[in-house]
């Protein structure tokens, strides 16, 4: 137990001070690491509760997600009847209760339009299943409901979906290593640290951006329109400040169609959003305005009417502008948003942790001081009971701190104000093992044995003991890193590699000092 | 150098002649605590029943019921507002979750109290923001108590397999006590529970769990030795083998939590406060709990000769293992 063969003493210092080196990027910053060539090593990131941020958790409305589905399904039965070499002629169109369904008006066709329903519909991979489900019912009616394999496929590609416009939205904000990830089935998170403005980032991010250009149907009467009646083929919606206005249904153009879109300034000076279509999407809008001349059209923004201008001329070129109640900075969000491309699904906060920036630094004072007077009173508290065994339990914690923080930094870690808890119990229970180990050396000295026995038995007894103490402490960190969140993670990680290197550092690496300073002086007795 | 020893040498305190009456007093105290969080309730954070909670400092302390008015006049329910006793300047205030099921309702009320704070006070900093909708915190809660119990048996289960069953056994009553205390400490201080309680509450189980490994370790070493000793002896006499070692360790890390409870800043009080307990609560049932249950439970040192292999302490742990498993 006490041979250390030269090659084990170097390979024992070379690790620590491997540790010790790849600790300095992270307690010396990103600037100073540059300065001493060390920029490109790996650094701990600090947690949001320490360098301030916001951390938000959306949830997809999943049911939105069917009736997109199952509305997109009926438009596009209704477009392949009408393809077909003899139209087929379906009616009595329902999108109710998450299923669509139609009459075939001639029973002749049944089959042949089953055959097309059946077509629609495709394998959900893996599964074996078709993502919808296609029966006749009463030998007239056609019913289509999403499977539930279908279902989870739609919501996982709308969430897909979602994620890719959510990134677009936050790189277009700007802001330094944001974290945005899908969690479960029906959520994302998105972690922003150091932008202070929590309210801009939701209303950014969870605009949901549907951009609809529709003609305004003229021939609705007053009395219907304030009832909300509308005929088939229009819809009322209303304006920004709640009046109504009905509209045609189908879309002459829609965002999907938009190639750019920037904030810019109207005839006037104010803020507005100016877009720019693709070609496709341009013939269309320039055909619709210039058989339209005169009549209004309506702008719609998420199911709100923005405006409704009056076409005046043909519109080529296919650009166009949006003009509203709009500020610089929301006439800018519009725009990204629109740019970014509509989100699939609406997504709710459920939700929000933001802490500021002056917050986080209070927090990082007040851990740190509260770490260094932590392990000051413990060097202090160690020396006076162990003394020179103390001084090596000592260094054994001081290298343990360093070693922690090099191998959170290889791992990309993040430091939390719950894992400088963790660092600071660290500290206190890191000593445990020397305190086992130098009780147990106690112990056997006075049992009557030599030194080099007692030393011997002192650490090979503890070792056991500190084993199984520190595998239990581990059971509960596992735990931790597997069922907490946020916080309970944070100070997991930190608790978890503080226990594996600990074990190094103050068994292995005090036991080679001791080992050292016993076969040097060969004293008769020691004073432990 | 005179270094210091704080238990004396070869100490003979009598731990298992009190421990009838320490088991009358643990179970006074742990139904006193079943009763307190029972009766009196857990002040739950944000985390576990959802509302939001904004932290406001303002550039003068504000005057409570100036602010009271401001966020009872949005209708967003019963806020709870506190300032702080070491820092008056800062407010804590707390409104519930909406009685509504859009699950964007409760992060909605946000914008609005501080818009209207913002408005009648100008210049105030939030400085942290928490908003939790229902459906989250009932996950959450889920989460933290399967968490907590998970832990507590699955580190019993290691008791078993490491040692015999009896060990076990009392490991996880003595935990399960050091939980119910834990619990009993937040329903009387009224501390916030929220999510790094858990953590806390784990913490402590951990360490509850090391200091009482390193006993069991004793008498398990201890039954090896001495096999005519009976189990009361053995206990007594690990329990004060092991002393020096238990309160090196318990000021060594008290030492470390109080200077986190002086210097850590409010965000960790009661997280600190709750493992500060722990600590001295699960160095007292390592010896009155875990330790004294062991002999109720009949746990016997093996008479001699009836394993022949059997030799001194040096044998190991591996060979235990295999005779109990």
């Amino acid at each position: 137990m006490l041979d250390f063969p030269r090659w084990k003493r170097i390979s024992i210092w070379l690790a620590l001070l491997l540790g010790v080196v790849l600790a300095v990027p992270s307690l010396i910053g990103e600037t100073y690491s540059k300065q001493i060539g060390m920029g490109g090593f790996p650094r701990i990131s600090l947690g949001l509760d320490l360098a301030g941020g916001s951390h938000v958790l959306y949830e997809a409305d999943v049911e939105d997600v069917a009736k997109t589905r199952v509305a997109a399904m009926g438009d596009a039965m209704t477009q392949a009847f009408k393809r077909e070499a003899t139209p087929i002629d379906i009616g009595d169109v329902s999108t109710n209760n998450g299923q669509l369904s139609f009459l075939v008006r001639d029973p002749a066709r049944l089959d042949a339009a089953m055959e097309i329903a059946r077509r629609q519909t495709n394998g959900v991979a893996t599964s074996g299943q078709r993502d919808w489900d296609v029966r006749v019912i009463d030998g007239t009616r056609i019913v289509m409901t999403p499977t539930a394999a279908g279902l989870k496929s739609f919501i996982s590609e709308a969430m897909k979906g979602a994620h890719d416009v959510v990134t677009k939205r936050i790189d277009a904000l700007g802001t330094r290593e944001p974290n945005i990830v899908l969690q479960g089935s029906d959520r994302i998170l998105v972690e922003v640290p150091g932008f202070q403005d929590p309210a801009a980032l939701k209303a950014l991010v969870g605009k949901t951006a549907k951009l609809e250009f529709k003609l305004v149907d003229e021939t609705v009467s007053p009395a219907d329109l304030a009832a909300g009646r509308a005929p088939i083929g229009s819809q009322v919606l209303r304006t920004e400040a709640g009046r109504p206005i009905a509209v045609r249904r189908q879309a002459i153009i829609t965002g999907s169609q938009l190639t750019k879109a920037q904030q810019g300034y109207g005839q006037s000076n104010e803020p507005d959003v100016e877009i720019q279509f693709n070609s496709e999407g341009g013939k269309r809008f320039a055909q619709v305005t210039r058989d339209n001349v005169g009549k209004p059209f309506a702008i719609i923004l998420d199911n709100i009417v923005i405006s409704a201008p009056n076409i005046e001329t043909a519109i080529l070129g296919g650009s166009a502008s949006i003009h509203g109640s709009f500020t610089v900075q929301s006439a800018q969000q519009l725009a990204i948003a629109l740019q970014s491309g509509a989100l699939p699904v609406n997504l709710k906060v459920v939700e929000e942790r933001t802490v500021s920036a002056s917050l986080g630094k209070d927090s990082i004072h007040a851990g740190v001081t509260a770490s260094v007077i932590a392990a000051a009173a413990i060097v202090v508290f160690m020396l006076v009971t162990y003394g020179r065994y103390g001084v090596y339990a000592n260094i054994a914690v001081v290298l343990n701190i360093f070693v922690i923080l090099a191998v959170m930094a290889m791992l990309n870690g993040t430091l939390t104000l719950p894992g400088i808890a963790g660092f600071v119990l660290t500290i206190g229970t890191a000593v445990d093992a020397n305190v086992l180990i130098n009780e147990r050396i106690r112990e056997e000295l006075r049992r009557g044995r030599n030194v080099v026995m007692a030393v011997e038995l002192g650490y090979k007894e503890a070792s056991r003991t500190i084993f199984e103490a520190n595998a239990t402490h581990g059971i509960s960190g596992i735990i931790m890193l597997l069922l907490g969140s946020g916080p309970i993670k944070g100070f997991a990680v930190v608790l978890l590699i503080g226990i594996v290197t600990s074990v190094f550092t103050a068994v292995t690496f005090t036991r080679m000092l001791t080992a050292g300073y016993i076969k040097r002086h060969r004293p008769a007795a020691l004073n432990i | 150098m005179r270094l210091l020893k704080l238990v004396p040498d070869n100490t003979n305190i009598g731990f298992v002649s009190l421990r009838g009456w320490a088991f009358g007093l643990t179970a006074l105290l742990t139904v006193v605590a079943v009763f307190a969080t029972l009766t009196r309730g857990l002040e739950l954070g944000v985390d576990f029943v959802g509302g939001l909670s904004i932290e406001a400092t303002f550039p003068q302390p504000p005057k409570i019921d100036d602010l009271r008015a401001v966020v009872d006049h949005l209708g967003a329910g019963d806020a709870n507002l506190a300032q702080y006793a070491d820092n008056p300047k800062t407010v804590s205030i707390r409104v519930p979750p909406p009685k509504s099921s859009d699950p964007g309702a409760t992060n909605a009320v946000v914008n609005k109290v501080q818009q209207a704070v913002s408005a009648k006070f100008p210049g105030v900093h939030f400085g942290k923001t928490d908003s939790v909708s229902g459906k989250v915190s009932d996950e959450l809660i889920k989460k933290g108590i399967l968490a907590v119990v998970l832990a507590v048996f699955a580190i019993a289960l290691f008791g078993w397999f490491r040692f015999e069953w009896q060990f076990g056994l009392s490991t996880f009553v003595a935990i399960g006590h050091d939980v119910l205390m834990t619990l009993g400490f937040f329903a009387v201080t009224h501390f916030e529970v929220d999510l790094t309680t858990v953590a806390a509450v784990l913490t402590v189980v951990g360490y509850s769990i090391n200091d009482k490994i390193v006993i069991d370790d004793r008498i398990r070493e201890n039954m090896r030795k001495y096999r005519q000793m009976d189990m009361r002896g053995i206990v007594d006499l690990s329990v004060n083998e092991t002393l020096p070692r238990t309160v090196m360790t318990s000021l060594t890390v008290l030492l470390a939590l109080g200077s986190l409870l002086i210097f850590g800043g409010h965000v960790l009080m009661g997280f600190t406060a709750a493992m500060i307990l722990g600590v001295v609560v699960g160095t007292y049932s390592s010896i009155y709990v875990s330790s004294s249950l062991l002999i109720t439970l009949g746990l016997k040192p093996q008479p001699p000769g009836a394993t022949p292999r059997a030799k001194g302490p040096q044998s190991g742990a591996e060979r235990i293992t295999s005779e109990g498993a």
